[in-house]
């Protein structure tokens, strides 16, 4: 780390402080009602349930049903359609095939204050519905079919034997292909009959799907749409027609709610409790460690700030994680462990000046020293966070899949807080090898290049008697 | 730099252990290891109300409802200051939605002058809660073997197996510890139980393996000049104030939460935040005075 110039330092640092700062507050601009949002802040934080309300469900279908994986796939499409319906859109919503079981969380609808998430979940958990009706109108608020196509329903979801994606050859398009059952081929004989050059549309429960025009009389049971799809459309149009032939209705395994009133205090508290172990924890190193100690409270606020980044996301495009209760305390824990790095460190430079290494000399050897120690402590915690977040987490998240083989015969977890934890933790021990390790190295080594910061009981050592 | 005969005392320190074991065994056996409902299944529901209810009143009243037996018990909130029914149902096992709404509506009706509302609503199925418990015992089971391999296989030079073994017994004792600070507080185990767990074993291991590198760099300087009673004293001594320093920047956090939590009675965080504490403390105390002369033992029987 020759190369190290003075400037290291201050560029290092401004780093870390306008990292932080944007971490936390974020660059949007608005134009009247559209807010855009360029950098995310700690305001766009996702709350986990536990925090600001919501429910965490486990559907099921009947005990005596053993479903295929394509009608669980059926099953949750419906889910989240309805979830769609219903208004909210920051649903998680989890199949675990192995156990046939569907995991749906979404939070407390803020604006309303009469939400009522027993209903919604009994809604959710409803056999779907889904018609073929004659012509198109439809309300156009609530979107419910209105006039003639709410009272001719031509075919019903049970006629239908399977609808599926396919390509037309000829003209190289996408279409969706429809096979009916014995009584759904007179069923829809007559209703291209009726509709023939005219608008039939197909709904789920109240959603309108699609609504092609019928363009023959078909009398053999077999149909397709038309209609510019692309192919992943076309699969989720044939996906939905056949939930509407889901022959079971599923019921709610486990349950769980919570009102936004408790949760929303207990993350202040947390905050602030955040807030103040920052403060102490940096004034403890810098007392003990002076200099390095004073680098360390850097690096740590960078490590804090990129923490909140990473949960966010940080730039719209990347993906953002829920942070719930112990997920905040995995954040502070990790300022906590964070410092183990430079303490680390500092005591290793401590004990090379007392061999009577100059500073420089000191830090070089000090953090090269104290490396295999902070990485294989690190590595450690870095199983635990893994394993936290594959134990804990949805079943199709990347580290259930690496844990597999391990937790194959278990269901899925019955609590979902736990998986933030996990992930702080495992964010914030490889941002102490960044932070604590890299970071520290360099400021530090940048400082000592100054004539002030060659003092060796800056770094605990005995006072330099030639200075 | 003062070298402190941490393997000479061995036998102080192990009985401390065996003892603080004991008595963890005894507790558990006394008071008897509850289960939170996510491991055995059950119905909680938290109602928030105003004025005043006549408990023995409400709980029939649900009772006629839901045609089960509950028990009712009155609590505080501290955030909101309201009071609290918790109702929980005897049998562990769900009930379906569509009771669980006839229930809501009739008792939300039923107390609407007392601004009566469902605060939370938890029912595991006690399949799934088995088989959650399970998960977790694995979970804690699969942690404990990664680390043996790793640290075996990290620390061949100074004998990998035995200190990796000797890792996993100082992980036993932290884990025990743990477990018996839940037992002792009568808080029922839950998935903050295995999270507590499994941070601890990352942690304790952490201090474990920083006094193994420092072990494996002075036998790499000395050689064979010390004994290896010697070697794990100067190596622990020379890491005593990293322990502490980490030890007290971690608890230091912990303890903020811990306070914080308990101001405004976030037990979730808090059942979480003290036992971590705990196992910190047991932590560090397994990896300087467990760990380090259990391998010396060990190590000195081979020679023979």
């Amino acid at each position: 780390m020759k190369k190290v110039g003075k400037s290291v330092f201050f560029i290092v640092a401004l780093l870390i402080v306008l990292v932080t700062t944007l971490a936390f507050t974020g660059i949007s601009t608005e134009y009247g009602d559209v807010t855009t949002t360029y950098v995310r802040g700690a305001g766009d934080i996702r709350w986990g349930t536990d925090i600001r309300g919501g429910v965490d469900v486990t559907f099921c279908p009947p005990d005596d049903y053993d479903a295929a994986d394509n009608e669980m796939r059926q099953a949750e499409s419906i889910i989240k359609m309805r979830l769609v319906n219903l208004g909210i859109t920051d649903y998680e919503v989890y199949t675990d095939f192995s156990k046939d079981r569907i995991i749906v969380r979404f939070p407390w609808k803020s604006e309303e204050k009469n939400f009522d998430p027993q209903a919604a979940i009994a809604e959710l958990g409803e056999t779907a519905s889904l018609t073929f009706r004659q012509g198109a109108e439809r309300d156009p608020e609530t979107g419910a079919p209105t006039g003639e196509t709410l009272e001719n329903v031509l075919v019903n979801g049970s006629d239908v034997e399977e609808a599926y994606a396919s390509v037309d050859p000829e003209k190289n398009i996408y279409l969706v292909s429809l096979k009916f059952t014995e009584e759904g081929r007179e069923k829809f004989a007559k209703a291209t009959e009726i509709c023939l050059n005219k608008q039939m549309s197909i709904w789920m429960d109240d959603k309108m799907l699609s609504a092609p025009v019928v363009r023959a009389h078909i009398t053999e049971g077999q149909a397709t749409i038309e209609g510019n799809f692309t192919p992943e459309e076309a699969a989720a149009l044939a996906e939905k027609i056949n939930a509407g032939a889901l022959p079971f209705k599923l019921q709610t395994e486990n349950y769980n709610t919570l009102s936004p009133t408790l949760g929303m205090g207990a993350k202040d508290a947390m905050v602030k409790a955040g807030i103040i172990a920052f403060i102490l924890i940096s004034l403890f190193i810098i007392i003990i460690y002076r200099l390095p100690g004073a680098v360390a409270s850097i690096a740590l606020l960078g490590q804090v700030g990129l923490m909140i980044a990473s949960i966010t996301g940080f730039f719209p495009a990347f993906r953002s994680f829920t942070l719930t209760l112990p997920g905040i305390a995995g954040i502070i824990l990790a300022i906590g462990f964070g410092v183990d790095a430079n303490i680390i460190t500092a005591e290793r430079i401590k004990e090379e000046l007392k061999a009577g290494k100059s500073v420089e000399n000191a830090i070089n050897s000090g953090f090269s020293r104290a490396f295999t120690a902070i990485f294989d402590g690190n590595v450690t915690v870095v199983f635990v966070a893994i394993i936290l977040m594959g134990a804990f987490g949805p079943t199709n998240s990347m580290f259930a899949k690496i844990l597999s083989p391990v937790f194959t015969w278990f269901g899925p977890a019955t609590a979902g807080a736990i998986y933030s934890f996990g992930f702080t933790l495992l964010v914030g021990v490889i941002l102490n090898l960044v932070m604590g390790v890299l970071c520290s190295r360099l400021m530090l080594t940048s400082l000592a290049k100054f004539k002030f910061c060659q003092n060796p009981a800056l770094y605990g050592g005995a006072k330099n008697e030639n200075l | 730099m003062k070298t402190y005969n941490f393997v000479g005392h061995k036998k102080i320190y192990f009985s401390i252990s065996i003892l603080i074991l004991v008595a963890c065994i005894v507790c558990a056996s006394i008071f008897g290891i509850k289960l939170d409902i996510q491991f055995k299944g059950g119905s909680i529901i938290t109602y928030n109300y105003e004025g005043t209810i006549n408990q023995n009143e409400f709980k029939s009243e649900i009772e006629n409802i839901l045609g089960e037996k509950v028990s009712v018990q009155k609590t505080k909130n501290a955030i909101t200051g309201s009071d609290n029914f918790v109702v929980s149902l005897a049998a562990a096992k769900g009930i379906d939605s569509e009771k669980q709404i006839e229930l809501t509506d009739k008792i939300e009706s039923k107390y609407a002058e007392n601004k009566l509302e469902t605060l939370s609503i938890n029912i595991v199925d006690p399949t799934i809660g088995k088989e959650f418990l399970y998960k977790c015992i694995v979970a804690v089971g699969f942690a404990a073997l990664l680390m043996i391999i790793y640290v075996g296989f990290r620390f061949k030079s100074i004998g990998g197996v035995s200190a990796g073994v000797m890792a996993v017994i100082a992980l036993l004792h932290d884990i025990m510890v743990v477990f018996a600070t839940f037992v002792i507080l009568r808080i029922p185990l839950n998935d903050s139980f295995i999270a507590v767990v499994l941070t601890i074993l990352g942690y304790s291991l952490n201090d474990t393996i920083v006094i193994y590198d420092r072990v494996r760099e002075n036998k790499k300087i000395y050689g064979n000049h010390y004994t290896i009673g010697e070697l794990v004293n100067m190596s622990v001594s020379q890491c005593l104030s990293r322990s502490i320093a980490t030890t007290a920047t971690t608890i230091m956090s912990m303890v903020v939460v811990c306070i914080m939590a308990s101001i405004y009675n976030v037990s979730s965080i808090l059942t979480f935040a003290f036992p971590m504490i705990i196992g910190m403390i047991s932590g560090v105390y397994s990896s300087i005075c467990i760990a380090g002369p259990l391998w010396v033992m060990w190590q000195e029987r081979e020679k023979k």
